[in-house]
């Protein structure tokens, strides 16, 4: 099974857990089996369109997805998936 | 509630004012119950926009899963995130809305002529729009009173 961590952020929305373990084939199965579990991440993970949100960022191991094959990077068993928000701002042009 | 102990919010400040670039970075401490946060480190980050940094700011994922190794290993919460705006108030932008995660404070410095005019923290709330959070320095009364009843306290 991967290993999913769950950044502060989200913690509140997985009771607080910081490691969950989930057996999925692709980071989208990842994403559904998260979300059933837990469903207040889902307005998180997805946008409207059911795609991962710019200011999220998922590596696999160490890869980032969206150098991968995106929502349908492969997970391998005992892969470590690490969810990290992208943090950025700034002052009206 | 957002507290700083005074040496912290200084670094802060430090770490931002003489810049004419928005500067970056990450708040750690403790929270309480009524959702009393309480900040005791700091640490900076890089600014990697590739827009106009006087303007806008990122921070890279390797930066930030840095922050939260830091967190777990001192037994703190990440409890958000700093950055400047220079010649700016201390309010939030759409950018900095539309990036916003849950949890985190939001701390924004205004820089004008190398001064920090003015410190303020936000929040996202559930429905994705920002709110003010009160912000505190910690006077040294208080910091005293604080730890004798911190829960960590020996004592």
């Amino acid at each position: 099974m991967a290993t999913v961590i769950i950044p502060t952020p989200l913690r509140k929305f997985t009771n607080n857990k910081v490691r969950l373990t989930v057996q999925a084939k692709t980071v989208s199965d990842m994403i559904q089996k998260l979300t059933s579990e837990f469903p207040d991440l889902k307005k998180h993970l997805l946008d409207a369109n059911g795609s991962v949100p710019s200011f999220i960022n998922i590596f696999v191991n160490d890869d980032d997805i969206r150098n991968l094959q995106r929502e349908q990077t492969v997970v391998m068993e005992n892969a470590t998936v690490s969810i990290v928000p992208a943090i950025a701002g700034g002052a009206p042009q | 509630m957002l507290l700083f102990y005074p040496i912290i919010a200084d670094q802060m400040k430090a770490a931002v004012q003489f810049s004419d670039e928005e500067c970056c970075g990450f708040i750690f401490g403790l929270e309480e119950e009524g959702n009393v946060r309480t900040v005791t480190a700091m640490m900076s980050a890089k600014n990697i926009s590739p827009l106009n940094k006087r303007s806008s700011f990122e921070i890279s994922a390797s930066d930030y899963i840095d922050a939260e190794n830091f967190a777990a290993q001192h037994h703190l919460k990440l409890l958000g995130v700093y950055h400047s705006h220079v010649d700016f108030p201390a309010t939030p932008s759409e950018y900095d809305r539309v990036a916003a995660q849950p949890y985190f404070s939001y701390v924004i410095l205004s820089v004008v002529e190398n001064t920090v005019e003015a410190i303020r923290s936000w929040t996202l709330k559930d429905d994705f729009g920002f709110e003010e959070e009160t912000l505190s320095i910690i006077n040294i009364n208080q910091q005293i009173h604080g730890y004798r009843n911190h829960p960590n306290s020996a004592a």
